[in-house]
């Protein structure tokens, strides 16, 4: 399982603040949805192919795999639509969500865990006000992102140990017995995670006011 | 944050200090009498499972608290100062999948520096040095759960050490780890400026060290050299 999609490169897209390729998402998506026209949605996404294969640089395959898993979608899309409108409108809702999911792509993998996690801490900064700490919230949101994996994994191996002794696999049976093994095991591990925050200076953030501050690893 | 004219003032010559000390979880006493002064520069510390010698690794940095007693880590009382104890002191802990908290290689590096405040184009450089320093620098960007045990460990190291401590507490850092990847554990502790406690179950690493501690059900039971502590240690397990 991979969660992290960030794609190194140096290009001017990678360099770009992570808020304003958000926010041009956003833009996107209200363009093709408040001009749901043929050109319009068509256009997007040949953009978003231009920018994403020549100015950041990243694989076809990358776009192919994304496309890949909607693929079921956007025929159902389509089906429904010439059932209940017609080609060109049927056409017009494919293509704006293949462009607004190929553009996600391209921002997600233009932009690294922590730089996304300072935007959501500027825009958590009003929290401040009633007690809440922005930088715990982006730190919340990439330990999300690190342990869902993590745990895949540890669910994975209690499935084989319980398999190994004659257990059952697959079924609702067998989600029940590893619940309780899995629960432990994620009870145990967040002790010792808690601990590894406060070793490495988890109480010690301070303050920030700009996510630009935020990211920390080196420069592809 | 303290500024730094607010920060306490240690004195880096008196390295670990325990005067009296002892731990209960509830009414389980996991250690107790414990009085040490710990100057080496390689310190082992050995004893069976449930010995307490983790729970001794995790009062050198302050992560427990002693229920009796003193610690103080170069003058610096855990209690009190915790914060800047645990500054001096890096902590490696057994299971690097519980150390690392960030998706990413140079993400997960970085995240101590970010907590210290520490500029970003240092950062950068600090990052990308301790990363090409332990053979990681080609995973920069790789997310860290697909990296192999060795790999991972050598993250959560390179994790503690660009926050430039002066001591480093080592939980078990080769338990998970097959022959090759303890071999280089061993060489990167041998390789460190900074004092290091390493408890460990692997007596081969200890060899070389200038004092092995052993611990046996809170107390410690033998004290020297690798030679005769080691011989010590084997003496009590195996009239187990």
């Amino acid at each position: 399982m991979t969660l992290a999609l960030y794609v190194p490169r140096a290009t001017v897209v990678h360099r770009a603040p992570p808020g304003l390729k958000l926010l041009a998402l956003s833009l996107t998506g209200v363009l093709v949805f408040a001009v749901p026209t043929l050109p319009v949605a068509a256009g997007a996404l040949v953009a978003v192919l231009a920018v994403g294969l020549f100015v950041a640089q990243l694989p076809l395959g990358l776009f192919g795999r994304q496309a890949r898993t909607l693929v079921w979608w956007l025929v159902a899309l389509m089906a429904l639509h010439l059932v209940t409108t017609d080609p060109e409108t049927g056409a017009v809702a494919v293509l704006r969500l293949l462009a607004l999911v190929l553009a996600a792509a391209v921002v997600t993998a233009t932009t690294r865990v922590t730089e996304m996690v300072s935007v959501v801490e500027w825009l958590c900064a009003p929290l401040r006000l009633v007690g809440i700490r922005p930088a715990r919230v982006g730190l919340v949101i990439a330990m999300a992102l690190r342990f869902v994996p993590v745990l895949a994994e540890r669910a994975d191996a209690i499935r084989e140990a319980q398999a190994a002794r004659g257990g059952r696999v697959r079924g609702l049976r067998a989600t029940a017995t590893m619940v309780v093994p899995l629960l432990v095991s994620v009870l145990r591990m967040a002790d010792t995670v808690g601990e590894a925050l406060d070793a490495r200076g988890a109480d010690d953030v301070p303050a920030r006011s700009s996510w630009r501050r935020r990211t920390g690893g080196p420069s592809s | 944050m303290a500024s730094v004219s607010d920060a306490p003032v240690a004195d880096a010559a008196r390295g670990f200090e325990l005067f009296g000390v002892g731990h209960s979880y509830g009414d389980r006493v996991v250690l107790s009498d414990i009085d040490l002064h710990l100057t080496e520069h390689r310190i082992g510390v050995v004893g069976a499972n449930g010995s307490g010698k983790s729970t001794l690794a995790r009062l050198l940095n302050g992560l427990v608290l002693p229920s009796a007693g003193r610690v103080l880590v170069d003058g610096l009382e855990t209690r009190s100062d915790g914060r800047a104890v645990r500054r001096r002191v890096g902590f490696v802990f057994q299971d690097p999948d519980a150390q690392i908290v960030h998706p990413t290689v140079a993400e997960d590096v970085a995240y101590g520096l970010v907590n210290q405040g520490v500029p970003a184009a240092e950062r950068v450089a600090r990052v990308g040095e301790v990363l090409e320093r332990y053979g990681l620098a080609g995973h920069a960007d790789h997310p860290a759960h697909l990296l192999s045990g060795g790999q991972k460990q050598l993250l959560a190291i390179a994790g503690v050490l660009v926050m430039r401590p002066a001591r480093i507490v080592f939980d078990e850092p080769t338990t998970l780890l097959d022959l090759i990847n303890t071999r280089r554990i061993r060489q990167v502790i041998d390789e460190l400026d900074q004092q290091a406690v390493v408890v460990t179950h692997h007596l081969d690493l200890l060899a070389d060290f200038d004092r092995v501690l052993v611990i046996d059900s809170g107390r410690v039971v033998a004290d020297g050299p690798p030679s005769s502590s080691l011989a010590a240690y084997r003496r009590l397990m195996d009239d187990r």
